[in-house]
């Protein structure tokens, strides 16, 4: 009896686990799929919007304001040329092509949505980082986040936009600020539970210094979550811009974006709704995909979030 | 109804897994009955289908685990296939299933009391205070104390000991035929699991219930089981009566399993008195204050006046319940956390005390094993860069602390291909085999093993249980060796430390304490042990 060979018949051999890798697990995800295909839609029109059929978007001509959608009018170039145009989607009170300031629009809110998330969750992971480790820095630093969720984010934009001045960087900085909050909570209670993980524990009795476990062993698993939250952040920003520009506190009025044009259809909106039906449009089919990626995502890389199913 | 007949007959059950996995069935042509007033214990290790025959007898399957055939007989009625409304009219009244984690399976937000008067409301026609009565009734028959405050307790405010009460209170109200336990001790400390297993035997006896009892555990077998049935990755390779298949294993897997159980060793084992000695701790204290805006402020003794020394090649055990200290004690000498008195004495210098930097230089003469294997080991870093990354930090470059990681694997009888893999790519011993390697990596002088063999199936358990003894030998290392289980400690223990509530109350050379113990802690602890009377291992 105690000559039997343990190793041999031991169960373990059987139990190595296939395991599917994340990527594949969100590649295959079908909302990963329609939001990241509307979106790829939507980055391609940005990047192509000179070759689509567009003029300058700041050209206008008085002769062709106010056009409903689809008829022909006349607008002027820069150098004085007069170029026969269909506006297909309407022009504006000052003859403008509704067109082509909405789909050069789509670069200000991508941009716009883009940059926040990321300058959000930089600077939120720098905090949140700090905050779940140097248990000294926590109480001052989350209690000054809380005071920031205090304010509604989007009168700390008006502010913020409305000391410095209306352009691309402010807008963005304006947008993120309030996010961070959210996203330090987010990051520092993800390091609250990380710390206490044996491997970060193995890790500190291996002599590593802190800034290599926060680096090598805490931030890498906290990502997950934030690119979900980073998707999210993406979105809320896009509708932010919309509505700091609609309130006329955003991007100055001759750049276009589709918080601008909505903006200036307001006043006739009852006569020409156009104006501001096809950068609603655009603005709500965005942030849709981007939320539905966002879903998507959660569902694949972060399932305890994730609803049951 | 013939009164002979077996209560449950499971006839040439076999259960299907979804695709994909490492085998296709969970459960393979599996038949065995349960007679009344009898015990039958499932015993296998992780992965044997034990959990999910449970399940399927009450249908609670899971829809990726189906059926694929056999019957499943209750009294003589096929449930196999049974409709939901039947299945809930069975549940409780005539079979009832008590689980693992009371904790877990008892609801949060709802009184212990409502949650047994739920079960009678469902089932039942009786009026509110008859069915006050019953649930008084049971709770003192499952021997709680002070019945009518059970009754208006929350489940956080009773000891894991009697939630588990509850759940067999709950299970038993309407005396049904069949009780199902799935690994109903194993979150318990030895001494509560002993009371339990105590419990169920008498209620089972008194009631004529039908017991199918699900554990991983030998020593419960061979202390409540009448019949037993042994598993194996989802095929039964044994079922007899237990003092036949406990005394005399036809099985190989069933002799592999019992000569894996650790027995009780309590010959002297031979100790180098003049080794130098290696860790010496003295009136360690850790307390925690509890400190808030509002309310009283509470002090909590984690550990208090706690003395000990391992010598080099020696091993010290300390064996203890949850909540005795034991692994604060590990976690102070690795600094973890910091003591809040007292020394702890690593050769000539006292880390007791050092500031983070001038402890860096000491912290790879002390490396730590932890229990969880699936915890241990950064998800997203490979095997090869987790062994590296100690050395690495005291200045080793890169190719050398490869090879030298090549070389542990080896030692710990791992392929060096394990290098470029990730932990999820290996199972729980393989982990904790390369969590030893990477702890050895650094030539520490002393190695703590806390509960590092205690989430590990039994065979696996021998296998690493042996490696500590190889390495200690080999390397000649000193360990401190934390567990709460009183035979796997008396397998690897020189000397012993018995904690409880932060104090150590019994300490010294293991064989004497386990041959001849004296303090009355460690009695208890010792009369708890379940399968005292059988001899187990080789």
């Amino acid at each position: 009896m105690a000559e039997l060979n343990v190793e041999a018949l031991s169960v373990e051999a059987a139990s190595v686990v296939r395991q599917q890798s994340a990527w594949q697990r969100v590649r295959r995800h079908t909302s990963v799929r329609i939001g990241g295909i509307v979106l790829a839609l939507l980055v391609l029109v940005a990047v192509a919007a000179p070759w689509l059929g567009t003029v300058d978007p700041s050209l206008f001509d008085p002769a062709s304001r106010d056009l409903t959608p689809g008829q022909t009018g006349e607008i002027t170039t820069l150098d004085g040329e007069q170029l026969k145009h269909r506006f297909l989607m309407g022009s504006d009170s000052f003859g403008r092509d509704i067109y082509s300031r909405v789909l050069y629009g789509t670069r200000v809110s991508l941009i716009v949505g883009v940059a926040t998330a990321l300058v959000a969750l930089a600077v939120g992971i720098v905090f949140g980082l700090v905050a779940g480790y140097l248990r000294r820095v926590d109480g001052i630093l989350m209690r000054v986040m809380d005071g920031v969720m205090a304010i509604p984010a989007i009168l700390i934009a008006i502010a913020l936009v409305a000391l410095w001045k209306g352009s691309l960087l402010t807008v963005v900085i304006a947008i993120a600020i309030p996010e961070i909050p959210r996203v330090t909570r987010l990051v520092r209670s993800l390091v609250l539970t990380i710390r206490e993980e044996p491997y970060v524990e193995a890790a500190v009795s291996l002599g590593t210094p802190t800034w290599l476990i926060m680096w090598r062993h805490i931030l890498p698993n906290t990502m997950a979550p934030l690119i979900v939250q980073g998707t999210f952040i993406c979105a809320a920003g896009i509708l932010t811009e919309a509505i700091l520009s609609f309130l006329g506190v955003g991007l100055p009025p001759d750049i276009p974006t589709w918080g601008n044009v909505m903006a200036e259809g307001r006043a006739q909106f009852n006569e020409y709704p156009h104006n501001i039906f096809f950068p609603g449009l655009f603005l709500a089919v965005t942030v849709l995909a981007v939320n539905i990626l966002g879903d998507g995502l959660r569902d694949t890389l972060d399932p305890k979030m994730a609803k049951r199913g | 109804m013939n009164a002979d007949a077996p209560i449950l007959e499971v006839q040439n059950l076999s259960i299907a897994l979804p695709s994909g996995g490492d085998r296709t069935t969970a459960v393979r042509d599996v038949s065995f009955t349960v007679g009344r007033g009898e015990i039958v214990c499932l015993v296998g290790e992780s992965g044997s289908g034990k959990s999910v025959i449970a399940q399927g007898v009450m249908g609670l399957l899971p829809k990726q685990l189906p059926v694929t055939s056999g019957r499943i007989l209750l009294q003589g009625e096929d449930i196999t296939h049974a409709p939901l409304a039947r299945l809930r009219e069975l549940r409780a009244t005539r079979m009832s299933m008590i689980f693992q984690e009371p904790m877990t399976a008892l609801n949060p937000v709802m009184t212990c009391g409502d949650q047994i008067d739920e079960v009678l409301r469902e089932h039942t026609k009786l009026s509110p205070a008859e069915r006050r009565e019953k649930v008084l009734a049971i709770i003192k028959e499952v021997m709680l104390p002070d019945p009518e405050r059970m009754v208006a307790s929350y489940p956080h405010q009773l000891s894991g000991g009697q939630r588990q009460r509850i759940m067999i209170a709950m299970a038993l109200v309407l005396d049904p035929v069949l009780l199902i336990a799935d690994e109903p001790t194993t979150a318990l400390d030895v001494t509560t699991q002993a009371q339990i297993l105590k419990l169920v035997l008498d209620l089972q006896k008194r009631h004529g219930t039908g017991v199918l009892f699900i554990t991983h555990d030998f020593g419960v077998v061979a202390e409540i089981a009448h019949r037993v049935a042994v598993l194996r990755l989802g095929d039964l390779v044994e079922l007899g009566p237990k003092d036949s298949v406990l005394r005399n294993p036809q099985h190989d897997y069933t002799k592999m399993l019992m000569v894996s159980v650790p027995k009780l060793r309590t010959e002297e084992r031979p100790v180098d008195a003049s080794a130098p000695v290696v860790l010496s701790v003295k009136s360690l204290a850790k307390t925690y204050d509890d400190r808030s805006w509002f309310g009283k402020r509470r002090t909590v003794h984690a550990a208090k006046d706690v003395n000990f020394e391992i010598r080099r090649g020696q091993t010290l055990g300390i064996v203890g319940e949850s909540g005795s200290g034991k692994s604060t004690v590990a976690r102070c000498v690795v600094r973890l956390v910091d003591p809040t008195g007292g020394s702890v004495q690593l050769g000539s210098d006292d880390i007791a005390t050092l500031s983070p930097g001038a402890l860096r230089p000491l912290r790879k003469r002390v490396q730590i094993v932890f229990q969880d294997p699936y915890r241990s080991l950064n998800p997203r870093r490979t095997i090869g860069e987790a062994m590296i990354e100690g050395p690495m930090n005291y200045g080793m470059a890169r190719e050398p602390a490869l090879a030298k990681a090549r070389e542990l694997l080896k030692l710990v009888r791992m392929d060096e291909s394990a290098m470029q893999r990730f932990p999820h790519q290996f199972s729980g011993g393989q982990r904790q085999r390369i969590c030893i390697a990477r702890a050895l990596m650094m030539e520490p002088e002393l190695l703590i093993a806390d509960e590092a063999v205690s989430a590990l199936d039994v065979s696996v358990q021998a296998q690493v249980l042996r490696l500590f003894e190889e390495i200690r030998s080999r390397l000649h290392i000193a360990m401190l060796f934390i567990t709460h289980d009183l035979r796997v400690a008396s397998q690897v223990c020189d000397m012993l430390a018995v904690m409880s509530k932060g104090e150590v109350v019994e300490y010294g050379p293991a064989h004497r304490i386990f041959g001849a113990p004296q303090h009355a802690y460690t009695k208890a602890l010792f009369a708890a042990a379940p399968g005292k009377d059988f001899a187990f291992g080789a």
